[in-house]
Protein backbone atom coordinates (compact mmCIF):
# COMPACT_ATOMS: atom_id res chain seq x y z
CA UNK A 1 0.00 0.00 0.00
CA UNK A 2 1.10 3.28 -1.32
CA UNK A 3 1.40 5.96 1.17
CA UNK A 4 -1.86 8.28 1.76
CA UNK A 5 -2.09 11.98 0.18
CA UNK A 6 -4.36 12.99 2.52
CA UNK A 7 -4.60 11.60 6.60
CA UNK A 8 -7.44 12.83 8.60
CA UNK A 9 -6.30 12.00 12.34
CA UNK A 10 -9.10 12.58 14.96
CA UNK A 11 -10.24 15.46 12.77
CA UNK A 12 -12.69 17.23 15.13
CA UNK A 13 -14.44 20.93 14.60
CA UNK A 14 -16.75 22.91 16.54
CA UNK A 15 -19.30 25.90 15.72
CA UNK A 16 -19.84 27.75 19.07
CA UNK A 17 -20.27 25.83 21.85
CA UNK A 18 -23.10 23.21 21.04
CA UNK A 19 -22.42 22.56 17.29
CA UNK A 20 -20.13 19.83 16.55
CA UNK A 21 -19.86 19.86 12.56
CA UNK A 22 -17.54 17.24 12.74
CA UNK A 23 -16.67 14.77 14.89
CA UNK A 24 -13.63 12.46 15.55
CA UNK A 25 -13.05 12.03 11.82
CA UNK A 26 -10.06 9.32 10.69
CA UNK A 27 -9.66 8.86 7.12
CA UNK A 28 -6.63 7.84 5.14
CA UNK A 29 -7.27 9.12 0.86
CA UNK A 30 -4.91 6.86 -1.28
CA UNK A 31 -3.31 8.42 -4.49
CA UNK A 32 -6.02 8.00 -7.79
CA UNK A 33 -8.83 7.46 -5.75
CA UNK A 34 -12.20 8.91 -6.28
CA UNK A 35 -13.68 9.32 -2.67
CA UNK A 36 -17.34 10.85 -2.53
CA UNK A 37 -18.25 11.96 0.58
CA UNK A 38 -21.88 11.45 0.77
CA UNK A 39 -24.59 12.32 3.25
CA UNK A 40 -27.68 14.43 4.24
CA UNK A 41 -27.82 18.52 4.38
CA UNK A 42 -25.38 19.00 8.01
CA UNK A 43 -23.51 15.75 8.06
CA UNK A 44 -20.23 18.40 8.21
CA UNK A 45 -19.52 16.71 4.79
CA UNK A 46 -18.34 20.83 3.61
CA UNK A 47 -16.85 21.46 6.36
CA UNK A 48 -14.72 18.48 6.38
CA UNK A 49 -13.68 19.40 2.76
CA UNK A 50 -13.34 22.98 3.78
CA UNK A 51 -10.66 21.93 6.29
CA UNK A 52 -9.02 19.59 4.20
CA UNK A 53 -8.66 22.69 1.85
CA UNK A 54 -7.24 24.43 4.80
CA UNK A 55 -9.89 26.86 4.24
CA UNK A 56 -11.37 26.33 7.76
CA UNK A 57 -9.21 25.40 11.29
CA UNK A 58 -9.66 22.11 12.84
CA UNK A 59 -10.25 22.32 16.45
CA UNK A 60 -8.45 19.03 17.43
CA UNK A 61 -6.34 16.41 15.34
CA UNK A 62 -5.03 16.79 12.64
CA UNK A 63 -5.14 17.03 8.72
CA UNK A 64 -1.54 15.99 6.49
CA UNK A 65 -0.80 16.16 2.70
CA UNK A 66 1.57 14.23 1.50
CA UNK A 67 4.16 17.09 0.11
CA UNK A 68 3.91 17.17 -3.72
CA UNK A 69 6.92 16.22 -6.29
CA UNK A 70 5.30 17.22 -9.22
CA UNK A 71 5.58 20.29 -11.71
CA UNK A 72 2.26 22.18 -9.95
CA UNK A 73 1.74 25.60 -9.09
CA UNK A 74 -0.72 24.53 -6.54
CA UNK A 75 -0.88 20.91 -5.39
CA UNK A 76 -4.81 21.32 -4.21
CA UNK A 77 -7.77 22.89 -6.27
CA UNK A 78 -11.43 23.31 -5.14
CA UNK A 79 -14.37 23.97 -7.36
CA UNK A 80 -17.24 25.48 -5.09
CA UNK A 81 -21.35 24.45 -5.29
CA UNK A 82 -21.73 27.80 -7.83
CA UNK A 83 -19.24 28.82 -10.10
CA UNK A 84 -17.91 31.20 -8.36
CA UNK A 85 -16.30 33.45 -11.23
CA UNK A 86 -15.08 36.91 -11.76
CA UNK A 87 -18.06 38.62 -13.72
CA UNK A 88 -15.84 41.48 -14.78
CA UNK A 89 -13.48 38.97 -16.35
CA UNK A 90 -13.11 36.92 -18.93
CA UNK A 91 -13.70 33.15 -19.20
CA UNK A 92 -10.07 33.24 -20.00
CA UNK A 93 -8.98 35.93 -17.02
CA UNK A 94 -11.02 33.51 -15.19
CA UNK A 95 -8.90 30.51 -15.44
CA UNK A 96 -5.84 32.30 -15.70
CA UNK A 97 -6.38 33.77 -12.48
CA UNK A 98 -4.23 31.35 -10.31
CA UNK A 99 -1.64 31.11 -12.30
CA UNK A 100 -1.50 34.79 -12.09
CA UNK A 101 -1.39 34.91 -8.78
CA UNK A 102 1.67 32.48 -8.38
CA UNK A 103 3.77 35.01 -10.52
CA UNK A 104 2.91 33.96 -13.88
CA UNK A 105 3.23 36.57 -17.34
CA UNK A 106 0.00 36.04 -19.44
CA UNK A 107 2.12 35.00 -22.67
CA UNK A 108 3.40 32.76 -20.74
CA UNK A 109 0.37 30.93 -18.96
CA UNK A 110 -1.55 31.27 -22.19
CA UNK A 111 -0.81 28.21 -23.65
CA UNK A 112 -1.93 26.57 -20.64
CA UNK A 113 -5.16 28.30 -20.75
CA UNK A 114 -5.75 27.79 -23.81
CA UNK A 115 -5.17 23.98 -23.19
CA UNK A 116 -7.22 23.60 -20.46
CA UNK A 117 -9.97 25.43 -22.13
CA UNK A 118 -9.92 22.90 -25.22
CA UNK A 119 -10.20 20.31 -22.79
CA UNK A 120 -13.41 21.53 -21.55
CA UNK A 121 -14.83 22.74 -24.99
CA UNK A 122 -14.87 26.49 -24.20
CA UNK A 123 -11.80 27.46 -26.81
CA UNK A 124 -14.72 29.63 -28.41
CA UNK A 125 -15.52 31.16 -25.33
CA UNK A 126 -12.09 33.00 -24.32
CA UNK A 127 -13.33 36.27 -24.57
CA UNK A 128 -16.69 36.20 -23.43
CA UNK A 129 -17.61 37.05 -19.89
CA UNK A 130 -19.14 34.64 -17.40
CA UNK A 131 -22.57 36.52 -17.86
CA UNK A 132 -23.00 35.24 -21.60
CA UNK A 133 -22.47 31.33 -20.83
CA UNK A 134 -25.27 28.53 -19.77
CA UNK A 135 -24.89 26.93 -16.15
CA UNK A 136 -22.93 24.31 -17.36
CA UNK A 137 -20.27 26.43 -19.11
CA UNK A 138 -19.77 28.65 -15.91
CA UNK A 139 -19.02 25.03 -14.06
CA UNK A 140 -16.65 23.77 -16.79
CA UNK A 141 -15.02 27.57 -16.71
CA UNK A 142 -14.61 26.53 -12.33
CA UNK A 143 -13.50 23.08 -13.36
CA UNK A 144 -10.95 24.45 -16.04
CA UNK A 145 -9.77 27.08 -13.11
CA UNK A 146 -8.83 24.32 -11.17
CA UNK A 147 -7.34 22.35 -13.35
CA UNK A 148 -4.83 24.19 -14.50
CA UNK A 149 -2.32 24.84 -12.00
CA UNK A 150 -2.02 20.86 -12.40
CA UNK A 151 -2.92 20.11 -9.06
CA UNK A 152 -2.60 16.10 -7.83
CA UNK A 153 -6.11 16.85 -5.59
CA UNK A 154 -9.29 18.08 -6.49
CA UNK A 155 -11.91 18.88 -3.98
CA UNK A 156 -15.66 19.34 -5.18
CA UNK A 157 -18.21 20.83 -3.34
CA UNK A 158 -21.24 19.73 -4.49
CA UNK A 159 -20.39 21.12 -7.56
CA UNK A 160 -23.10 20.29 -10.09
CA UNK A 161 -26.07 20.10 -7.48
CA UNK A 162 -28.07 23.21 -9.29
CA UNK A 163 -27.49 22.40 -12.91
CA UNK A 164 -30.11 19.93 -14.73
CA UNK A 165 -29.66 16.41 -15.22
CA UNK A 166 -28.37 16.44 -19.09
CA UNK A 167 -25.96 18.90 -18.21
CA UNK A 168 -24.95 17.38 -14.89
CA UNK A 169 -24.19 14.00 -16.35
CA UNK A 170 -22.14 14.69 -18.76
CA UNK A 171 -19.74 16.90 -16.35
CA UNK A 172 -19.60 13.86 -14.33
CA UNK A 173 -18.40 12.07 -17.31
CA UNK A 174 -16.05 15.04 -17.90
CA UNK A 175 -14.67 15.14 -14.37
CA UNK A 176 -13.77 11.53 -14.19
CA UNK A 177 -11.92 11.72 -17.89
CA UNK A 178 -9.75 14.44 -16.40
CA UNK A 179 -9.05 12.93 -12.96
CA UNK A 180 -8.62 9.58 -14.94
CA UNK A 181 -5.85 11.42 -17.60
CA UNK A 182 -4.62 13.48 -15.31
CA UNK A 183 -4.17 10.76 -12.32
CA UNK A 184 -5.86 13.19 -10.06
CA UNK A 185 -7.30 11.86 -6.43
CA UNK A 186 -10.52 13.66 -5.99
CA UNK A 187 -13.02 14.52 -3.30
CA UNK A 188 -16.52 14.96 -3.99
CA UNK A 189 -18.79 15.85 -1.94
CA UNK A 190 -22.47 15.20 -2.67
CA UNK A 191 -26.31 13.98 -1.65
CA UNK A 192 -27.03 12.11 -4.51
CA UNK A 193 -26.63 8.21 -4.16
CA UNK A 194 -26.78 7.73 -7.80
CA UNK A 195 -24.08 10.39 -8.65
CA UNK A 196 -21.62 9.18 -5.95
CA UNK A 197 -22.40 5.55 -7.29
CA UNK A 198 -21.18 6.28 -10.72
CA UNK A 199 -18.47 8.25 -9.96
CA UNK A 200 -16.52 7.32 -7.13
CA UNK A 201 -14.08 4.57 -6.69
CA UNK A 202 -14.66 4.69 -2.58
CA UNK A 203 -18.23 6.10 -0.64
CA UNK A 204 -17.74 7.20 3.08
CA UNK A 205 -21.20 7.88 4.27
CA UNK A 206 -21.11 10.34 6.76
CA UNK A 207 -24.52 10.94 9.45
CA UNK A 208 -25.23 14.48 11.03
CA UNK A 209 -25.21 14.86 14.90
CA UNK A 210 -22.70 15.11 15.04
CA UNK A 211 -20.97 15.17 11.80
CA UNK A 212 -19.25 11.25 11.60
CA UNK A 213 -17.99 8.59 8.94
CA UNK A 214 -20.68 6.53 9.10
CA UNK A 215 -19.39 3.76 6.20
CA UNK A 216 -16.64 3.31 4.35
CA UNK A 217 -17.36 1.83 1.46
CA UNK A 218 -15.04 0.46 -1.33
CA UNK A 219 -17.09 0.08 -4.83
CA UNK A 220 -16.04 -2.96 -6.78
CA UNK A 221 -17.33 -2.30 -9.78
CA UNK A 222 -13.99 -0.92 -12.62
CA UNK A 223 -13.12 2.99 -12.65
CA UNK A 224 -14.24 4.67 -14.75
CA UNK A 225 -17.45 3.34 -15.46
CA UNK A 226 -19.80 4.43 -18.86
CA UNK A 227 -22.79 5.48 -20.05
CA UNK A 228 -24.11 1.97 -20.37
CA UNK A 229 -23.44 1.12 -16.57
CA UNK A 230 -25.97 3.79 -15.35
CA UNK A 231 -28.44 2.33 -16.21
CA UNK A 232 -27.86 -1.56 -15.85
CA UNK A 233 -29.01 -3.62 -13.25
CA UNK A 234 -25.91 -3.79 -11.89
CA UNK A 235 -25.91 0.32 -10.81
CA UNK A 236 -29.57 0.08 -9.50
CA UNK A 237 -28.17 -3.02 -7.16
CA UNK A 238 -25.11 -0.82 -6.11
CA UNK A 239 -27.14 2.51 -5.45
CA UNK A 240 -29.72 0.30 -3.75
CA UNK A 241 -27.11 -0.92 -1.21
CA UNK A 242 -25.56 2.63 -1.05
CA UNK A 243 -29.04 3.76 0.02
CA UNK A 244 -29.67 1.51 2.37
CA UNK A 245 -26.23 2.27 4.24
CA UNK A 246 -27.16 6.08 3.82
CA UNK A 247 -30.55 5.78 5.23
CA UNK A 248 -29.57 3.48 8.54
CA UNK A 249 -27.45 6.51 9.32
CA UNK A 250 -30.51 8.79 9.41
CA UNK A 251 -32.26 10.35 12.26
CA UNK A 252 -36.53 11.20 11.47
CA UNK A 253 -35.66 14.41 11.51
CA UNK A 254 -32.98 14.39 8.70
CA UNK A 255 -35.66 13.73 5.79
CA UNK A 256 -37.03 17.46 6.40
CA UNK A 257 -34.08 19.03 5.13
CA UNK B 1 -15.40 41.06 -45.75
CA UNK B 2 -17.90 39.51 -49.01
CA UNK B 3 -19.49 36.55 -46.21
CA UNK B 4 -20.54 39.39 -43.77
CA UNK B 5 -21.82 41.74 -46.65
CA UNK B 6 -24.00 37.91 -46.99
CA UNK B 7 -24.98 37.06 -44.08
CA UNK B 8 -26.39 39.83 -43.04
CA UNK B 9 -28.25 39.80 -46.55
CA UNK B 10 -29.80 36.75 -45.46
CA UNK B 11 -30.65 37.75 -42.51
CA UNK B 12 -32.50 41.12 -43.65
CA UNK B 13 -35.92 40.80 -43.34
CA UNK B 14 -35.46 40.34 -39.30
CA UNK B 15 -32.38 42.96 -38.54
CA UNK B 16 -33.57 45.31 -40.62
CA UNK B 17 -37.03 45.59 -38.74
CA UNK B 18 -35.57 45.36 -34.85
CA UNK B 19 -32.24 47.29 -36.24
CA UNK B 20 -35.09 50.21 -37.68
CA UNK B 21 -36.95 49.55 -34.72
CA UNK B 22 -33.99 49.81 -32.48
CA UNK B 23 -32.35 53.21 -34.15
CA UNK B 24 -36.48 54.57 -34.08
CA UNK B 25 -36.07 54.25 -30.01
CA UNK B 26 -32.38 55.61 -29.56
CA UNK B 27 -33.82 58.63 -31.75
CA UNK B 28 -36.71 58.78 -29.43
CA UNK B 29 -34.60 59.02 -26.46
CA UNK B 30 -32.91 61.67 -27.82
CA UNK B 31 -35.84 63.57 -29.22
CA UNK B 32 -38.49 63.46 -26.27
CA UNK B 33 -36.36 65.45 -23.98
CA UNK B 34 -35.27 67.86 -25.94
CA UNK B 35 -38.92 68.33 -27.38
CA UNK B 36 -40.34 68.68 -24.42
CA UNK B 37 -37.30 71.24 -23.17
CA UNK B 38 -37.95 72.69 -26.00
CA UNK B 39 -41.66 73.20 -25.60
CA UNK B 40 -41.12 74.21 -21.94
CA UNK B 41 -39.13 77.25 -22.74
CA UNK B 42 -41.39 77.95 -26.02
CA UNK B 43 -44.54 77.85 -23.70
CA UNK B 44 -42.20 80.04 -20.61
CA UNK B 45 -40.72 82.82 -23.46
CA UNK B 46 -44.89 83.11 -24.80
CA UNK B 47 -46.03 83.49 -21.21
CA UNK B 48 -44.14 85.94 -20.46
CA UNK B 49 -44.73 88.06 -23.61
CA UNK B 50 -48.61 87.07 -23.46
CA UNK B 51 -49.18 87.90 -19.49
CA UNK B 52 -46.80 90.78 -19.63
CA UNK B 53 -44.79 89.84 -16.68
CA UNK B 54 -41.79 92.34 -15.95
CA UNK B 55 -38.71 91.13 -16.25
CA UNK B 56 -37.16 91.45 -12.76
CA UNK B 57 -39.92 89.47 -11.52
CA UNK B 58 -39.60 86.68 -14.72
CA UNK B 59 -37.31 87.28 -17.56
CA UNK B 60 -38.04 85.76 -20.83
CA UNK B 61 -35.54 82.86 -21.64
CA UNK B 62 -34.60 85.25 -24.89
CA UNK B 63 -33.29 87.82 -22.31
CA UNK B 64 -31.85 85.00 -20.33
CA UNK B 65 -29.87 84.29 -22.96
CA UNK B 66 -28.80 87.51 -24.53
CA UNK B 67 -27.46 88.52 -21.34
CA UNK B 68 -25.52 85.04 -21.21
CA UNK B 69 -23.78 86.70 -24.09
CA UNK B 70 -23.61 90.26 -22.61
CA UNK B 71 -22.29 89.41 -19.16
CA UNK B 72 -20.38 86.34 -21.10
CA UNK B 73 -16.90 87.51 -19.85
CA UNK B 74 -17.58 88.25 -16.34
CA UNK B 75 -20.04 85.05 -15.88
CA UNK B 76 -17.51 82.75 -17.45
CA UNK B 77 -14.60 83.72 -15.14
CA UNK B 78 -17.44 82.89 -11.95
CA UNK B 79 -18.05 79.50 -13.69
CA UNK B 80 -14.45 78.65 -14.30
CA UNK B 81 -14.44 79.28 -10.39
CA UNK B 82 -17.41 76.94 -9.97
CA UNK B 83 -15.83 74.16 -11.57
CA UNK B 84 -12.88 74.56 -10.41
CA UNK B 85 -14.06 74.42 -6.47
CA UNK B 86 -16.48 71.64 -7.63
CA UNK B 87 -13.70 69.42 -9.55
CA UNK B 88 -10.77 69.62 -7.52
CA UNK B 89 -13.47 68.84 -4.47
CA UNK B 90 -14.88 65.93 -5.98
CA UNK B 91 -11.33 65.05 -6.51
CA UNK B 92 -10.00 65.35 -2.94
CA UNK B 93 -13.10 63.33 -2.20
CA UNK B 94 -12.70 60.37 -4.16
CA UNK B 95 -8.50 60.48 -3.10
CA UNK B 96 -9.66 60.60 0.59
CA UNK B 97 -12.97 58.42 0.51
CA UNK B 98 -11.55 55.76 -1.56
CA UNK B 99 -7.86 55.50 0.82
CA UNK B 100 -9.81 56.06 4.01
CA UNK B 101 -12.20 53.69 2.97
CA UNK B 102 -9.46 51.23 1.76
CA UNK B 103 -8.26 51.89 5.62
CA UNK B 104 -11.35 50.50 6.81
CA UNK B 105 -12.11 47.98 5.10
CA UNK B 106 -8.63 46.52 6.14
CA UNK B 107 -8.83 47.27 9.73
CA UNK B 108 -12.13 47.05 12.00
CA UNK B 109 -10.43 48.78 14.81
CA UNK B 110 -9.82 51.79 12.74
CA UNK B 111 -13.11 52.48 11.31
CA UNK B 112 -14.55 51.83 14.77
CA UNK B 113 -12.51 54.48 15.82
CA UNK B 114 -12.95 56.81 13.25
CA UNK B 115 -16.34 56.25 11.92
CA UNK B 116 -17.68 58.28 14.51
CA UNK B 117 -15.74 61.78 12.82
CA UNK B 118 -17.04 60.73 9.55
CA UNK B 119 -20.30 60.52 10.85
CA UNK B 120 -20.41 63.75 12.52
CA UNK B 121 -18.84 65.59 9.34
CA UNK B 122 -21.62 64.18 7.25
CA UNK B 123 -24.42 64.96 9.51
CA UNK B 124 -23.99 68.49 10.81
CA UNK B 125 -25.05 70.83 8.06
CA UNK B 126 -22.08 72.32 5.92
CA UNK B 127 -24.24 75.77 6.34
CA UNK B 128 -23.23 75.49 10.08
CA UNK B 129 -19.67 74.66 9.50
CA UNK B 130 -18.53 76.71 6.97
CA UNK B 131 -18.86 80.39 8.97
CA UNK B 132 -16.11 78.59 10.82
CA UNK B 133 -14.35 77.42 7.99
CA UNK B 134 -13.91 80.99 6.64
CA UNK B 135 -13.07 82.12 10.12
CA UNK B 136 -10.18 79.59 10.54
CA UNK B 137 -8.75 79.18 7.23
CA UNK B 138 -7.24 82.01 5.68
CA UNK B 139 -7.85 81.49 1.92
CA UNK B 140 -11.31 82.00 0.66
CA UNK B 141 -10.61 79.18 -2.15
CA UNK B 142 -9.19 76.98 0.45
CA UNK B 143 -12.00 77.35 2.61
CA UNK B 144 -14.63 76.86 0.00
CA UNK B 145 -12.66 73.58 -1.06
CA UNK B 146 -12.79 72.24 2.46
CA UNK B 147 -16.53 72.89 2.49
CA UNK B 148 -17.90 71.64 -0.45
CA UNK B 149 -15.31 68.16 0.25
CA UNK B 150 -16.94 67.46 3.15
CA UNK B 151 -20.35 67.14 1.76
CA UNK B 152 -18.91 65.19 -1.43
CA UNK B 153 -16.61 63.00 0.59
CA UNK B 154 -18.97 60.67 3.03
CA UNK B 155 -20.47 59.03 0.10
CA UNK B 156 -17.17 57.87 -1.46
CA UNK B 157 -16.19 56.62 1.69
CA UNK B 158 -19.38 54.94 2.52
CA UNK B 159 -19.45 53.59 -1.25
CA UNK B 160 -16.15 52.37 -0.96
CA UNK B 161 -16.26 50.76 2.64
CA UNK B 162 -19.55 49.00 1.50
CA UNK B 163 -17.84 47.67 -1.93
CA UNK B 164 -14.53 46.36 -0.62
CA UNK B 165 -16.53 44.75 1.71
CA UNK B 166 -18.73 42.81 -0.77
CA UNK B 167 -16.62 40.59 -2.72
CA UNK B 168 -18.08 37.27 -3.19
CA UNK B 169 -16.97 34.81 -0.19
CA UNK B 170 -16.55 32.06 -2.58
CA UNK B 171 -14.09 34.21 -4.33
CA UNK B 172 -12.42 35.23 -0.88
CA UNK B 173 -11.89 31.50 0.15
CA UNK B 174 -10.38 30.64 -3.52
CA UNK B 175 -8.21 33.77 -3.22
CA UNK B 176 -6.93 32.44 -0.03
CA UNK B 177 -6.38 28.78 -1.47
CA UNK B 178 -4.00 30.35 -3.72
CA UNK B 179 -2.63 32.39 -1.17
CA UNK B 180 -2.84 35.36 -2.76
CA UNK B 181 -0.91 38.18 -1.44
CA UNK B 182 -2.79 41.35 0.13
CA UNK B 183 -2.18 43.71 -2.75
CA UNK B 184 -3.33 40.79 -5.41
CA UNK B 185 -6.63 40.49 -3.19
CA UNK B 186 -6.95 43.85 -3.30
CA UNK B 187 -6.67 44.36 -7.17
CA UNK B 188 -7.79 41.62 -8.45
CA UNK B 189 -10.71 40.82 -6.11
CA UNK B 190 -11.61 43.67 -4.01
CA UNK B 191 -10.96 46.67 -6.07
CA UNK B 192 -13.15 44.74 -9.08
CA UNK B 193 -15.99 43.69 -6.60
CA UNK B 194 -15.91 47.77 -5.11
CA UNK B 195 -16.52 48.82 -8.20
CA UNK B 196 -20.20 49.01 -8.64
CA UNK B 197 -20.94 50.45 -5.28
CA UNK B 198 -18.20 52.94 -5.84
CA UNK B 199 -19.46 54.32 -9.31
CA UNK B 200 -22.97 54.68 -7.61
CA UNK B 201 -20.99 56.28 -4.76
CA UNK B 202 -19.59 58.72 -7.27
CA UNK B 203 -22.66 59.98 -9.07
CA UNK B 204 -23.87 60.88 -5.79
CA UNK B 205 -21.16 63.04 -5.19
CA UNK B 206 -20.69 64.47 -8.49
CA UNK B 207 -23.97 66.10 -7.63
CA UNK B 208 -23.43 66.92 -3.82
CA UNK B 209 -19.64 68.71 -4.85
CA UNK B 210 -21.18 71.06 -6.36
CA UNK B 211 -24.28 71.44 -4.17
CA UNK B 212 -20.95 71.89 -1.63
CA UNK B 213 -19.27 74.17 -3.70
CA UNK B 214 -22.44 76.42 -4.93
CA UNK B 215 -23.60 76.35 -0.57
CA UNK B 216 -19.93 77.43 0.42
CA UNK B 217 -19.94 79.86 -1.52
CA UNK B 218 -23.62 81.53 -0.42
CA UNK B 219 -22.77 81.13 2.90
CA UNK B 220 -19.02 83.11 2.48
CA UNK B 221 -20.88 85.33 0.26
CA UNK B 222 -17.91 86.39 -1.36
CA UNK B 223 -17.64 89.63 -3.53
CA UNK B 224 -15.51 90.93 -5.86
CA UNK B 225 -13.34 89.81 -8.95
CA UNK B 226 -12.56 85.82 -8.28
CA UNK B 227 -15.68 84.50 -7.48
CA UNK B 228 -17.77 81.57 -8.39
CA UNK B 229 -21.68 81.58 -9.73
CA UNK B 230 -22.98 81.43 -6.62
CA UNK B 231 -22.06 84.91 -5.45
CA UNK B 232 -22.87 86.12 -8.90
CA UNK B 233 -26.48 84.92 -8.08
CA UNK B 234 -26.05 86.79 -4.47
CA UNK B 235 -24.67 89.74 -6.08
CA UNK B 236 -27.02 90.11 -9.13
CA UNK B 237 -30.21 89.67 -6.57
CA UNK B 238 -28.97 92.28 -4.73
CA UNK B 239 -29.12 94.74 -7.59
CA UNK B 240 -32.25 93.33 -8.56
CA UNK B 241 -30.81 92.36 -12.09
CA UNK B 242 -32.70 89.14 -12.24
CA UNK B 243 -31.99 88.38 -15.95
CA UNK B 244 -28.30 87.81 -14.61
CA UNK B 245 -29.64 85.69 -11.38
CA UNK B 246 -31.28 83.52 -14.45
CA UNK B 247 -28.25 83.51 -16.51
CA UNK B 248 -26.01 81.96 -13.79
CA UNK B 249 -28.33 79.83 -12.48
CA UNK B 250 -28.40 78.59 -16.45
CA UNK B 251 -24.65 77.60 -15.85
CA UNK B 252 -25.19 76.38 -12.60
CA UNK B 253 -27.55 73.97 -13.82
CA UNK B 254 -25.65 73.13 -17.11
CA UNK B 255 -22.44 72.45 -14.92
CA UNK B 256 -24.69 69.60 -13.07
CA UNK B 257 -25.57 68.37 -15.91
CA UNK B 258 -22.48 68.40 -17.54
CA UNK B 259 -20.98 66.41 -14.14
CA UNK B 260 -24.02 63.57 -14.34
CA UNK B 261 -23.39 62.62 -17.63
CA UNK B 262 -19.74 62.65 -17.12
CA UNK B 263 -20.25 60.42 -14.05
CA UNK B 264 -22.91 58.67 -15.36
CA UNK B 265 -20.59 57.64 -18.74
CA UNK B 266 -17.50 56.75 -16.36
CA UNK B 267 -19.78 54.62 -14.36
CA UNK B 268 -21.22 52.71 -17.82
CA UNK B 269 -17.58 52.54 -19.06
CA UNK B 270 -16.10 50.92 -16.07
CA UNK B 271 -19.35 48.30 -15.61
CA UNK B 272 -20.73 48.60 -18.83
CA UNK B 273 -19.41 44.76 -19.88
CA UNK B 274 -20.30 43.15 -16.58
CA UNK B 275 -22.78 44.96 -14.20
CA UNK B 276 -26.08 43.98 -13.84
CA UNK B 277 -26.99 47.78 -13.21
CA UNK B 278 -25.34 49.36 -16.29
CA UNK B 279 -26.07 46.55 -18.96
CA UNK B 280 -27.93 46.96 -21.99
CA UNK B 281 -30.57 44.44 -22.20
CA UNK B 282 -31.23 42.78 -25.63
CA UNK B 283 -34.99 42.47 -26.06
Amino acid sequence: MTAPVIRMDRVTRRFGANVLAVDNMTLDIQPGEFVSFLGPSGCGKSTALKMIAGLLPVSAGTIEIAKSTGASEHDLAFVFQEPTLMPWATVFDNVFLPLRLAGMKRREAEPRVMAILAEVGLTKFAQSYPRTLSGGMKMRVSIARAMVTRPRILLMDEPFAALDEMTRSKLNNDVVRLAKELGLTVIFVTHSVFEAVYLSTRIIVMAARPGRVAADIPMQTPWPRDENWRTSPAFATEAQRVSDILKGTLHVDDLDH
Amino acid sequence: MSTTLTTEETGAPINTEQEARERRERLLSWLMPIAMLAAAIGYWEWAVWYFEVPRYLIPAPSVIAKTLITDGPSLMVSAWFTVKLTFMSLLLAVIGGVILGGIFALSRTIELSLFPFAVILQVTPVVAIAPLILIYVHSTFAALLICAWIVAFFPILSGTVVGLRSADHNLRDLFTLYRATPWQRLRFLLAPSALPQFMSALKVAGGLSLIGAVVAEFVAGAAGQNTGLASRIIESSFRSEIPRMFAALVLVSLLGIVIFFLTSWASRRVLGHWHESELRREH
